[in-house]
């Protein structure tokens, strides 16, 4: 995958060791500016609720949301104006290689405006859909957002999903128009785009050039002016909202919360309103942008809050925090994520199968989105079934467990999961009900016992100059996308909404549109819907043998070429061998496509004697420690390279 | 060096306590520790070999060949010449064999050396060994006319059998291969050499050639059945890296047959000379009238051989120093260095290795599936610690498999490739060899507990 190409061993090496000193350091103070009490931490009682603003920055991707959280962290001092400055809120290996960020962090900043000191909690959110939830997580412990815009890209896929997650939560949004410095910005279509789409009035934008720190210290006044402080009261017992948490070894559950009511201290006996499991505050502090213990931490404010929960399950994201003695009435919480992309994930050497499943256990500690089932498969062993949120957050998850954990895997193609209306007594008997979801090929019931196949369907965003117009219709058409939206937001570029089948655009989708479009479109996704859908399981077939991990479930019209596609990728990788290997792809009983890798006719070195006894034991030796790692199907020899090739995405 | 007697006690004695060999000090760096433990006695302690000895030089480059040869204007033969002896001597001393089969002059090419260094080579050979007068002494020889012109000086010098470089009887593909004679040449050199050697000529023939359609393969199969005496090898032409066939293949002036086509030219050798009534006796060489060359078969059967001359490889047990274990020697390549280590220090051995069990049960089950006679049970037994052919290939799965396809037959006395089985060879023996594998560790985890509960 892309990635690796900019990887270096070496700096990856130090990065992860640096993130882990940071983690691993009792959350050790930073250097700061405001007042601090005796022993030397900062007294939170100094800030009243209308002293605070929670805020977010949301933005596409690379659009310079953490650029401008890097500056704003200078100019209130929070961390010193230094050149090596890049992403500070962007800890993860991951976020800073692609530019994204994964993970939620939060950042406390005082700032003087007029005479008041004020604390503004910046907390970080993710930029892509896949990551919505963290995002929604984020915003229901802010009042206000800003949303950041490059010049020169003009409103993209996931601005408007961002911008549309602001407004249904009823935020203040603060458009903010960035890269102004650049050669090619065109603030004034930017403006237009964001007009048209938003309903922005001319006075609300800033323009701003976040690298130069071009018109940045007017927007901490902004915040100020424009967002409302939380609706908290000091006087209500303690309330919060635990909206993140992260996991460390040491400590446990390292939650974030956005107190609502009243004040908690470390101490206090605390319950949480889902599990009723009573703790002790251990520590209280704000992110600052480090760890910081503050003993206190009042309504209206953001911090982190460890209170010896063992595990990141009892630190339920969403849940109400309330003192022992005095429960509360609970928030409303999170629906849970609901995973939408599947994908398999095994060890390359069964031997490894203990270290992957460390890997994955860790890293599911930290990110409760991804749903974990073990699996097995004859070719590839014993594995798990990972269920993500999307395509990024799914290679995003592979490419932390590869980075963080240093574990190599399989990844196999990604699959979604479709559901299926039951028309035979029996499975509804057996199921007890009348619609599953199919989450594996072999749960897949046959056309007879179904009223009918759904299959998951998306509301796909893509804004795209429009000269690549037709090329994008037919890339949509071929994907069965169904037209909902054609809008012009300026000009020359436009906004279009389609409705696609998931599984359409799980593996290669957004790449075809940004190599069609040269790069200039800009994709993004939401749920919408199951509905009815033509599906067939297509099963692949060696020398009449079924095998189990190739089979696939896809739409009847795809299935054609899909196997076809399917049997020439194994015929190319299956070696031929002594006994001739039949490829089938088959729809129930009838094959649709077929391969043969013809059987060795003869293989035999003719010339052997003194000299070559030890070169040509050399050769067969290394094939016979080859046949190790093939897999035997019937008389078939598999190389398992050759799975990973036809599963692989 | 040890007698008969002297040999048979040290292997009963090795019997009694197979970890308190001495190996002396001068060779006991080259062995590793895990080969003095775990080699068993066995035939290995047989005091009989063949003798390969190789000629280095060329006169031209072939096209597709790349052994280790060399061109060169000027060739010390008198200094060539007391190498060869003083190697041969040294290794035969080491070896401690007694017996010398057969000998084989390769290369190179030999024919372009003086009958009196091939003269010298048996010569010391003789005192040094028992060399019997009817050993098969065999040289390669380039059917070009002016070594056809020393035939009858080689015969004198004390060969008695011809291996001659045909390998082809078409002068286009003699182009091709950069072959430095002409099919009249060819034909030319088997004639005196069957006069001179007559029932003990062997020619060379590749297949394979770039363009070489089966009709044109069987027309000069016939050919060369026309000419012929009673020994065939044919082999199939690999392009080797490095050599000039090699970069025009891949620059695509060349086209070689698709592996189809090479197996049905294969075939096509097979049956024609089968019908000319040549019995094939290893996958790639046929006689008849009991013509079968006595020196390659010994390779086959897994006999030791001394390998001498600038990278010839060897496989024997060193005695001269007590080492009773078999190993794989290879000597010094380039001439030059080969020479100056041979006066140095009386022999050009530049590697040796020890042969653990599982290497020398490995080789020769390789070898020996190469033949039509096939693996007997008598050899594989005497290198197994006594299990049989059946024991550990009759549970295989493979090897079921693999007799069920027609491909192999395993009895009690023998496990041969059937004639199909010999065609697909390369793809039988990795199974085998993962089997042989097996076997191996398993006894290992036995002679391991022995330790254990004896210890």
């Amino acid at each position: 995958m892309m990635w690796k190409r900019f990887l270096c061993p070496l700096c990856q090496r130090i990065r992860i060791i640096t993130h882990n000193v940071g983690y691993l350091a009792p959350f050790a103070s930073r250097r700061h500016a405001s007042s601090k009490s005796s022993d030397g931490q900062i007294d939170m009682s100094q800030f009243p609720v209308e002293n605070i603003r929670n805020f977010s920055i949301i933005a596409h991707v690379d659009h310079g949301k953490s650029t401008l959280a890097d500056r704003l962290l200078e100019l209130t001092g929070t961390i010193s104006q230094e050149a090596s400055n890049k992403q500070v809120l962007d800890k993860l290996q991951v976020e800073r290689e692609r530019g994204i960020t994964v993970k939620a962090q939060t950042a406390s900043m005082f700032h003087q405006y007029q005479g008041k000191t004020y604390l503004l909690n910046l907390i970080d959110t993710p930029g892509h859909v896949d990551f919505n939830y963290e995002v929604s997580r984020s915003l229901a412990a802010c009042q206000g957002v800003l949303l950041l815009v490059d010049a020169n890209q003009g409103v993209q896929a996931q601005t408007v999903a961002n911008f549309y997650l602001a407004f249904e939560s009823e935020l203040a949004i603060i458009p903010v128009i960035n890269k102004i410095d650049l050669k090619q910005a065109d603030v004034e279509s930017t403006e237009e785009q964001m007009r048209r789409l938003f309903d922005f009035k001319e006075e609300d934008f800033f323009k701003i050039s976040a690298k130069l720190g071009l018109n940045c210290r007017e927007i901490l006044d902004a915040v100020i002016q424009r967002i409302p402080p939380p609706k908290s009261d000091p006087n209500q017992p303690w309330k919060a909202l635990l909206f993140d948490s992260t996991y460390n070894h040491y400590r446990g559950a390292v939650t974030s919360v956005a107190v609502v009511d009243g004040r908690v201290r470390q101490g206090d006996r605390i319950s949480s309103a889902h599990t009723q499991k009573t703790y002790e505050v251990q520590e209280v502090g704000i992110m600052s942008p480090d760890h910081q213990a503050t003993q206190e931490l009042h309504a209206g404010q953001v911090g982190y809050l460890i209170a010896g929960m063992k595990s990141i399950q009892e630190a339920r994201i969403g849940d109400t925090l309330h003192l022992s003695n005095s429960p509360v009435e609970p928030l409303p919480g999170f629906k849970p994520a609901k995973p939408m992309v599947f994908g398999g994930i095994f060890p390359m050497d069964q031997s490894e199968y203990r270290d992957l499943k460390v890997a994955v256990d860790r890293l599911t500690l930290n990110d409760s989105s991804v749903t974990v089932a073990k699996d097995s498969s004859p070719a590839l062993g014993l594995g798990f079934r990972l269920g993500f949120l999307g395509l990024l957050h799914m290679e995003v998850f592979n490419q932390r467990l590869e980075q963080e954990y240093n574990a190599t895997a399989i990844v196999t193609t990604p699959s979604v999961p479709c559901k299926a209306r039951l028309s035979s007594d029996k499975l509804i008997k057996q199921y007890k009900t009348e619609e599953i979801t199919i989450f594996s090929p072999a749960e897949f019931p046959e056309r007879r016992d179904v009223t009918e196949y759904l299959e998951p369907m998306v509301l796909g965003t893509i804004i795209t100059p429009d000269v690549h117009l037709n090329r994008i219709f037919s890339l949509c058409e071929a994907k069965r996308g169904e037209q909902v939206d054609f809008t012009y937001i300026d000009t020359s570029r436009v906004l279009l909404k389609y409705k696609l089948p998931l599984n359409e655009i799980v593996v290669d989708f957004y790449d075809q549109l940004k190599s069609i479009t040269s790069g200039y479109a800009s994709f993004d996704y939401e749920d919408h819907s199951y509905e009815p859908a033509e599906l067939v399981k297509l099963d692949v077939l060696l020398n009449g043998q079924a095998i189990s991990e190739l089979s696939t479930i896809v739409h009847k019209d795809k299935a054609y070429p899909v196997g076809k596609a399917l049997a020439s990728k194994l015929k190319n990788v299956i070696p031929r061998q002594l006994y001739e290997v039949i490829i089938q792809a088959a729809l129930g009983g009838r094959v649709i496509a077929r391969e043969t890798v013809k059987a060795y006719k003869k293989n035999v070195l003719a010339k052997c004697y003194g000299g070559d006894i030890s070169r040509k034991m050399k050769l067969l030796k290394r094939q016979a420690e080859g046949k190790k790692r093939m897999k035997k199907i019937g008389n078939v020899d598999v190389p398992k390279d050759a799975f990973i090739s036809v599963l692989k995405r | 060096m040890f007698t008969f007697e002297e040999n048979m006690l040290l292997l009963s004695l090795r019997l009694c306590s197979i970890r308190k060999i001495s190996v002396s000090r001068q060779f006991s760096s080259f062995i590793s520790e895990k080969s003095q433990t775990s080699s068993r006695p066995s035939q290995c302690l047989a005091d009989d070999a063949v003798v390969y000895v190789h000629w280095p030089y060329c006169k031209r480059r072939c096209t597709y060949c790349n052994f280790n040869k060399y061109i060169s204007a000027f060739v010390d033969h008198a200094r060539m010449r007391r190498c060869l002896v003083q190697e041969t001597a040294t290794l035969l001393q080491q070896s401690g064999v007694q017996r010398v089969n057969s000998v084989f002059f390769g290369g190179g090419t030999p024919s372009l050396a003086l009958p009196q260094t091939l003269a010298a080579v048996l010569d010391v050979i003789s005192q040094h060994a028992l060399l019997p007068v009817d050993a098969e002494v065999t040289l390669e020889a380039n059917p070009s006319s002016t070594e056809t012109n020393k035939l009858r000086e080689f015969k004198a010098a004390g060969i008695n059998r011809l291996s001659l470089g045909i390998q082809t009887f078409s002068p286009p593909d003699l182009q091709v291969l950069g072959r430095d004679h002409s099919v009249e040449d060819s034909l030319r050199a088997i004639q005196e050499g069957r006069t001179l050697f007559p029932g003990r000529v062997s020619i060379d023939l590749i297949f394979g050639r770039p363009g070489q359609t089966v009709e044109a393969w069987q027309r000069e199969l016939q050919q060369a059945l026309s000419v012929c005496d009673d020994h065939i090898s044919l082999y199939q032409l690999t392009l080797e890296r490095g050599t000039a066939l090699y970069r025009q293949v891949q620059n695509k002036q060349q086209t070689v047959p698709d592996p189809d086509t090479m197996a049905d030219l294969y075939a096509c050798a097979r049956e024609t000379l089968h019908s000319a009534g040549f019995q094939q006796y290893e996958v790639s060489n046929f006689a008849r009238n009991g013509a079968e060359s006595s020196h390659n078969q010994s390779y086959w059967r897994g006999k030791q051989y001394i390998g001498v001359g600038p990278g010839a490889h060897s496989r024997f047990a060193s005695r001269g120093s007590g080492q009773i274990i078999r190993e794989v020697r290879i000597q010094t390549l380039e001439p030059g260095q080969w020479m100056g280590a041979v006066e140095r220090r009386g022999h050009g051995t530049a590697k040796r290795t020890a042969l653990s069990q599982l290497d020398m049960l490995e080789e020769t089950l390789m070898l020996g599936l190469r033949t039509t006679e096939g693996l007997t049970n008598e050899r594989w037994q005497q290198l197994s610690g006594g299990s049989s052919l059946q024991d550990i290939f009759g549970t295989s799965e493979a090897v079921q498999e693999f007799v069920k396809a027609g491909l192999l037959e395993l009895s009690h006395s023998v496990l041969r490739a059937t004639h199909a089985g010999l065609a697909v060879l390369d793809s039988i023996i990795p199974d085998l060899l993962l089997t042989t594998q097996d076997f191996s560790s398993s006894l290992q985890r036995t002679e391991a507990r022995a330790d254990i509960e004896t210890g």
